[in-house]
């Protein structure tokens, strides 16, 4: 039987998130429009193109300058009410409101897919592949090995190997981006052994197999750069993690009992450290769907980032909002539901009763 | 023993006895050497070079024409093992000229001017930039006079305009009279291309070897008795000064220097900003509660589903692209962090203390208890992760820069490496142009990130002893 109180936190805290997803997709289309500013743009565009139209047309060569006037001007009212243009931008940005929290992300305003659709949708979709390809590989990739090089030297703690990690673990300050940029010095520059970006070789390749392994070698470079990025940090701090609940009495009292450290690991300093690490992966991997700008820039790779750098130069907004809108769905619902799972499982926190 | 010690005489000696205690860390040391080069580097460079003049100067493309394109730092010949060009300016005075009055009263000139070449590679360019006043546009013919003493007819030009140049290294006409001139000497097509500066430094054999040795250029024309010409033959160099050039010519060194203060002001006054700022503001949702903490969570969570990048790149295009502007939307963004959740917990155990009901009982307001009585108590824990923080925020004005996003009038680190990769350095291999905005870069945040962990082992025990 689900508790009362239980059905209770959930509903509130579901509501909660739900209001503030309502105003950070609210805000995202705020400033993608620029409060507006890119309906009076596309209202100007509108007016010139109709203007040349009706001037260049020999059908009205013979009117007066007046009589074209209000010809242009009808033109471009019933525009208008074609592209919803006439209601003010607030109205609009409700309506638009509406549309990204349904994920009805409707048209570009410039940006077209590469099989030449106007559709936010499948603008989105056909660069979602090669975001998930590249960077939520690479997010697990960087999460596991972090975790099992973590319990490995928090095993070993005070080895030589354990101070070179410590000593090496200030290099993660670094992004990801600049180790690429090394990296494309010291792969192509110098070795001329690996491309500096791009998705595929030039022309792409007819068969599937030779296709993927270009694919394969064009992702080698980006990818470690962020293993790179992440490693040290994230081993150490993974270590310095375990090491701190290794000196729990429950450890001490297995480690007492002769259990075998593979035992003790995975039994009593992995299994109550589980939801932290579960939270982690969880947000990392939805972190890893919105792509990353300036590494997808710095290796040329037509994943999400690029499309939102390119979206944003434009501006398209109906591009940038869909993006948002897309992930800020995912998070929210990532989080509800991590928050909603620790509620029921974990007996420590009390969210309902007393 | 020794440890509780430390830590009393630590609460004794104050600040001086937290310096000594991070100069205690070998890591720190070098982090706070690194940082003092870095104050004392933006300190030198805010002096003698001031803003706007750098800004000018950066932006100017006349005021480098006199450097060579694309040009290596000068140290690069320790890994090449030879000695490289430098530019050498070959001036022509009107006063140096031998002028001879004719019988039509005009004047017939003519110059010679030697330069020594001693390098072991040939020049990257060779421009002549004339500057004269004339009646009558006059013909100039060029002679170029090899160390040997053989003397090379190059071209007759008619001046276009009072300050006209001559890209010498473009002109077809010339590059072929020069390799038929080398093909007849040598007997037999070279293994090089004789482009015009390897016709006129090269020895007269098959491999490109340079002859070094004193060059002479001569200049012979006719003028009107009040005509001035002036002029200067410009051998661009293949290495220029600590840095080298870029494609526009312009010294690296001067985006290389400001990009320091730039950077390093903008990540610590973020880093500062954010940290206090946020520090406040999750000490009021946790000291207040109800509803001023129920709008802060809220906003808390808002921030959290907001990309960052994306919307930074909205709120500093939506206004106007500037360091203080980027700065600001930056600390906007960032001050509503995750990280407030944990300062609030930690206030509302502290709000329940003795001696903070000892202050309210004897009347202090609740401003006073925050500032006086909770900030000081949860500010130090914060330091380390304040000074760990500068580099992210160093890399993120780099990011923007690198972008095309940064501000658009100076010079930073992040443009450098984004002209620097669109100008195909990675492709024609310019190492020098990506390595060293990276390379002060790195240096920059190391430096914090060394200070920073030692800071955090002072003030987190637990981790000094792990």
């Amino acid at each position: 039987m689900i508790p009362k109180g239980f059905l209770k936190f959930v509903a509130k805290r579901t509501v909660l998130l739900l209001i503030s997803l309502v105003i950070a997709v609210y805000i995202s289309i705020l400033l993608a429009n620029f409060g507006g500013l890119i309906d009076e743009m596309v209202k100007s565009d509108l007016m010139m193109s109709i203007t040349m139209n009706v001037r260049n047309n020999p059908a009205y060569q013979g009117l007066t300058a007046s009589e074209r006037q209000k010809i242009i001007d009808s033109l471009y009212q019933s525009a208008l009410e074609a592209r919803g243009l006439n209601t003010p931008f607030l109205i609009r940005s409700l309506y638009h409101l509406k549309n990204a929290l349904t994920l009805d992300l409707g048209t570009a305003l410039y940006l077209t897919s590469d099989s030449g659709s106007k559709q936010v949708r499948l603008i989105i979709l056909e660069r979602l592949p090669q975001t998930i390809m590249l960077f939520t590989t690479v997010t697990i990739i960087n999460f596991f090995t972090n975790l099992l090089g973590g319990l490995l030297i928090a095993r070993k703690y005070g080895s030589k190997i354990d101070r070179v990690i410590a000593a090496l673990a200030p290099t993660s300050v670094i992004p990801g981006w600049v180790y690429g940029i090394f990296l494309i010095l010291i792969f192509y520059t110098w070795l001329h052994v690996l491309p500096p970006g791009g998705l595929v070789d030039y022309p792409p390749p007819k068969d599937p197999l030779i296709y993927f392994l270009s694919v394969l070698k064009h992702m080698v470079l980006p990818m470690l750069s962020w293993i790179i990025a992440g490693l040290f940090l994230g081993i150490y701090s993974n270590r310095t993690f375990f090491l701190i609940f290794s000196t729990e009495d429950y450890v001490e009292v297995a480690k007492a009992k002769g259990l075998p450290p593979r035992q003790v690991d995975m039994g009593y300093v992995l299994r109550p450290t589980l939801p932290s690490i579960v939270t982690g992966l969880s947000l990392a991997i939805i972190g890893s769907w919105g792509g990353a700008i300036i590494t997808e820039t710095v290796f040329d790779w037509p994943g999400l980032g690029r499309l939102l750098s390119a979206a944003l130069s434009y501006p398209d907004p109906p591009v940038i909002v869909g993006e948002v809108a897309i992930y800020a769905w995912l998070l929210t619902l990532t989080v509800l539901t991590l928050d909603i799972v620790y509620a029921f499982l974990d007996p420590r926190v009390r969210v309902w009763g007393g | 023993m020794g440890r509780l010690k430390m830590s009393s005489s630590k609460r004794v000696g104050g600040l001086k006895g937290v310096l000594h205690e991070v100069l205690s860390y070998k890591s720190a040391v070098i982090g706070v050497a690194i940082l003092l080069f870095l104050i004392v580097l933006s300190v030198y460079t805010m002096v003698t070079i001031p803003l706007p003049e750098a800004i000018q100067a950066w932006r100017s493309s006349e005021a480098w024409s006199r450097n060579p394109r694309n040009a290596q730092p000068e140290w690069v010949e320790i890994f090449y093992g030879k000695k490289l060009p430098r530019t050498i300016i070959v001036p022509l005075k009107d006063a140096d000229a031998t002028k001879v009055l004719l019988e039509d009263g005009r004047l017939a000139a003519s110059w010679t001017v030697y330069f020594n070449y001693e390098y072991d590679d040939f020049p990257s360019e060779i421009v002549m930039f004339f500057n004269s006043s004339y009646s009558e546009k006059p013909a100039v013919e060029f002679y170029w006079i090899r160390p040997d003493g053989e003397e090379v007819f190059l071209k007759k030009h008619v001046l276009r305009r009072p300050d006209d140049r001559l890209y010498l290294s473009n002109d077809l006409s010339l590059e072929l009279r020069l390799e038929g001139l080398f093909e007849n000497k040598v007997g037999g097509k070279p293994s090089f291309m004789v482009t015009v500066e390897k016709g006129l430094f090269a020895e007269y054999s098959l491999d490109p070897r340079v002859l070094k040795g004193r060059y002479g250029i001569r200049f012979e024309t006719t003028l009107e008795k009040n005509d001035v010409l002036n002029a200067e033959v410009v051998i661009y160099g293949s290495v220029y000064g600590l840095a080298g050039t870029d494609h526009l010519r312009r010294p690296l060194l001067i985006g290389l220097l400001w990009g320091t203060p730039i950077a390093m002001s903008f990540g610590l006054t973020s880093a500062i900003l954010t940290t206090v700022l946020s520090l406040i503001i999750g000490t009021i949702s946790g000291w207040y509660g109800g509803k001023i903490d129920l709008v802060i969570q809220r906003i808390v969570e808002i921030n959290a589903v907001l990309p960052f990048l994306p919307i930074l790149i909205m709120l500093t295009t939506f206004y106007r692209i500037d360091l203080l502007i980027i700065l600001l939307s930056v600390v906007v963004l960032s001050i509503f962090s995750l990280g407030i959740k944990g300062t609030r917990i930690l206030v509302m155990q502290i709000k329940s203390y003795p001696y903070i009901e000892a202050a309210q009982a004897y009347g202090a307001s609740n401003m006073r208890l925050i500032l006086f009585y909770v900030i000081p108590k949860i500010l130090p824990p914060v330091v380390p992760g304040m000074i760990s923080s500068v580099p992210g925020f160093v890399f993120l004005e780099a990011g923007l820069s690198y972008l095309g996003l940064g501000d658009p009038f100076l010079p930073t680190w992040g443009k450098i490496i984004n002209d620097a990769q669109t100008n195909g350095a990675f492709y024609k291999g310019m190492y020098y142009w990506v390595l060293e905005p990276a390379f002060m870069l790195i240096l920059t945040s190391i430096a914090f990130a060394l200070i920073g962990m030692a800071l955090e082992k002072i003030v987190n025990p637990k981790l000094k002893e792990l």
